[in-house]
């Protein structure tokens, strides 16, 4: 029995895992496709999809790397990336003990409530006894336990000589169990142990809906994250070459750059000529043709090459890296926004508070004693918990941003569906925003053969141009022309026979104004223009957003003429060839004036707009900076999820200040009775237990998707 | 009475159990993709072992 087991284990060690995110899975059939598709290459023992985060864990031999799983997955239809490792594993494990802390508490929760029920109805003598310090055993471990959260929160801002909503939860909640602990010895009285359980539950409830909402949504992001060149090809002085980390690139080094690739480092042109696709770095949709002694910048991805660039600057030294440090400047000032529920509690913990002593002091000077003045105002502190509200705004925010990731717009944190309610003002990039941001082939001149054949040809090669013309014609319908000896001559495009006619598909001869190929099928040659076209439905996403009272404008990098087009064909005010610098100097005029920006951008030269705007939304396609610097992320080649992020996360502040007005008016109800002295542990929990359901409930409305 | 003596003990064990199931479960990542599992049921004929 152990023999092969030993076997499997040696067996096992020769394996490795891979993790590759996968953002193009969209459905059952895509798991099917790409876990039988994998497992059937030689060399790869096992794959495994994990579909929420989109995301597949490969289990293969050594012989193969990354690049080949890459390869393989793009034959079965889905762009991927290999990942490093999960830089969001933070995230997790918090969520984490808090499903545990829940889990917990919900358990003491329903054994407590089942002896406490059994005391209300009736159970008396040495039963009600038993049951107390049945309870008791319960509760204390579950409220060690499950207390932690709130008490390690409490205990961080008293420190600090602040005060926050944790600060009531722990003293109510240690007051109660305190006291019930007391009375269990005394054998006599009422037990509040049920109350300090169920409280710790509905809380708890709250904080886990809303972490588990962040990392579903970071673990949707970190699925588009880390397309940008983090390593190069290095040439050694050997002539080998190797490849090397960004950060670990030094001046002086030859890198090896071919179609496709993208910069790792700023550096100058030694060998080759080709072009350059800056459009994440300046916003410009034209390529810039390069040649020998030109400077080229990290993050601009090479359009056709192959070119040596020997680097001069590298990691922290790069144009990017200034951008970086110019965004974190930016992020400031939004990182002084209060949440409404922190604001809330800025107003309602003091209240609670006083509450509570004054129904003590009242209470002693009344004459009550002061056990009866304690048992009172622990009722207070209880009853005015925030149950409904810890509830409120988690519960409203975790459905809206389950609806809109239904949506394809994914939203960080609740802070920036908060913000998102409040935007006035709308500034859009062009390259890669408004537009799709890659090339698409104009195929409207081409003939069905001429269809065939550039299929045939464009499907074998990697080139940013023959990717888009393949899709174009494959989503058409196209079927592959036969054609053999196909071969792919670096900067001089593809070449093969069909049918005896020799064909070519390659850069066109003169020097175009926009992205072109040349189509040869023997004599006849036909020229195939790109153009970035506008989202399709990006005048009925600025419509919706005009219906809101928002007002947008674009603000791009690039070219007046390239800018007029589309703020033409939008109907929208634009500037044009602004800089980073620029951009970060409009959304601070527009913030003097009042105006709560919502910025909508791509490129890295968006980074420090999106970290300073009020609100910010990027597309999936964007470079990492500004995905990192985005409140929400929307995937997809529509852009109404923008104008959709607004509807909706009006809407849930709509439903959150209505919880908040329920939660107020339940205490406005339970308070008195709580200062009268006539509030027993059944109705505390009833109460609270009822409050808490009617938040989620009324919450829950959200999940109905408007059109 | 001494039905309770029986029956509270195996309420409150049943109760455990639930609880020491739920944190295997998530040990064990059974939480990790609910969406996926939600798919999965659609794979017509999963032949591969689970």
């Amino acid at each position: 029995m152990t023999a092969p087991f030993r076997q499997q284990d040696l067996e096992d060690s020769a394996l490795v895992d891979t993790r590759l995110t996968v953002p193009g899975m969209r459905c059952a059939g895509c798991i099917a496709k790409i876990e039988r598709g994998l497992a059937e290459i030689e060399g790869i023992d096992a794959a495994r999809v994990n579909f929420s985060a989109k995301r597949v864990a490969v289990r293969h031999s050594q012989g193969l790397d990354q690049g080949d799983l890459v390869e393989a997955l793009r034959h079965l239809g889905f762009e991927a990336q290999a990942l490093a490792e999960n830089p969001l594993g933070s995230d997790d494990k918090e969520s984490r003990a808090l499903l545990r802390a829940l889990a917990v508490a919900g358990f003491g929760m329903m054994n407590i409530m089942l002896l406490s029920v059994s005391v209300w109805s009736g159970a008396g003598g040495v039963t009600r006894d038993l049951f107390h310090w049945l309870s008791a055993i319960i509760a204390l471990p579950v409220v060690a336990y499950s207390g932690r959260p709130f008490f390690a929160s409490a205990w961080m801002a008293l420190r600090y000589g602040r005060t926050n909503m944790d600060v009531p939860i722990s003293i109510g909640v240690l007051l109660a169990t305190g006291l019930s602990v007391y009375e269990t010895f005394a054998g006599d009285g009422h037990a509040y142990f049920d109350s300090a359980v169920m409280l710790l539950f509905f809380l708890l409830a709250g904080r886990a809906l809303d972490a588990t909402m962040r990392t579903k949504t970071r673990a949707g992001i970190g699925a588009l994250l880390s397309k940008m060149g983090k390593s190069a090809r290095v040439l050694g002085p050997d002539g080998g070459t190797s490849e090397v980390k960004a950060e670990d690139l030094q001046p002086g080094t030859i890198m090896l750059v071919a179609s496709g690739d993208a910069l790792a480092a700023d550096g100058v042109i030694e060998k080759g000529r080709g072009s350059l696709d800056n459009s994440m770095l300046t916003g410009e949709s034209d390529p810039a043709s390069v040649e020998a002694g030109s400077v080229v910048h990290a993050g601009a991805i090479a359009l056709s090459g192959p070119m040596e660039v020997r680097v001069t600057a590298a990691s922290s030294d790069t144009v990017i890296a200034e951008i970086a440090r110019l965004m974190d400047e930016a992020g400031q000032s939004r990182s002084r926004y209060t949440r409404i529920a922190d604001r809330a509690s800025r107003l309602y913990a003091p209240a609670v508070h006083s509450l509570a002593l004054l129904a003590f002091l009242g209470w002693m000077l009344a004459g009550a004693g002061w056990y009866q003045s304690l048992v009172i105002a622990i009722a207070v502190l209880i009853i005015t918990c925030p149950c409904a509200m810890g509830l409120a705004v988690p519960a409203a925010q975790v459905v809206t941003s389950g609806a809109l990731i239904k949506r394809g717009l994914l939203v960080k944190d609740g802070s920036a569906l908060e913000r998102l309610a409040e935007v006035d003002i709308a500034i859009f990039d062009k390259t890669g925003t408004l537009t799709l941001g890659e090339p698409q082939a104009d195929l409207s001149l081409l003939g069905e053969k001429q269809r065939q054949v550039a299929l045939a040809l464009a499907q074998t090669s990697r080139h940013p141009l023959s990717r888009s013309l393949a899709d174009a014609l494959k989503s058409e319908g196209t079927r592959p022309a036969q054609v053999e000896d196909i071969a792919e001559g670096e900067g001089q495009g593809l070449a093969g026979v069909s049918q005896g006619v020799p064909v070519s598909l390659g850069r066109p001869e003169e020097e175009t104004t926009g992205m072109a190929s040349l189509l040869r099928i023997g004599p006849e040659e036909t020229i195939i223009t790109f153009a970035d076209g506008l989202r399709a439905d990006a005048k009925e996403a600025l419509a919706r957003l005009s219906q809101q009272g928002i007002a947008s404008r674009i603000l791009s990098g690039d070219r007046q003429g390239a800018v007029e087009t589309v703020a033409k064909a939008l109907d929208v005010p634009a500037t044009a060839e602004a800089k980073p610098q620029d951009k970060l100097a409009l959304l601070e005029e527009l913030r003097s004036e009042g105006r709560k920006v919502l910025m909508v951008g791509d490129g890295i030269n968006d980074g420090p707009a999106l970290a300073a705007a009020h609100a910010s939304i990027a597309p999936g396609s964007a470079s990492d900076v500004s995905q990192q610097a985005a409140d929400a992320v929307f995937t997809g080649k529509a852009l109404m999820p923008v104008a959709l992020a607004i509807s909706h996360a009006r809407r849930c502040m709509a439903i959150v200040r209505q919880n908040f007005g329920l939660a107020v008016v339940y205490n406005i109800c339970a308070v008195p009775l709580a200062l009268a002295g006539v509030v027993t542990p059944l109705i505390a929990a009833i109460a609270m237990s009822g409050s808490s359901l009617i938040v989620v409930g009324n919450s829950l409305r959200l999940a109905k998707v408007k059109k | 009475m001494s039905g309770l003596l029986v029956l509270i003990p195996i309420a409150l064990g049943l109760g455990l159990l639930g609880l020491a199931m739920f944190f295997w479960a998530m040990r064990d990542g059974q939480f990790e993709d609910l969406d996926g599992a939600a798919q999965r049921i659609l794979i017509d004929d999963e032949d591969e072992e689970g």
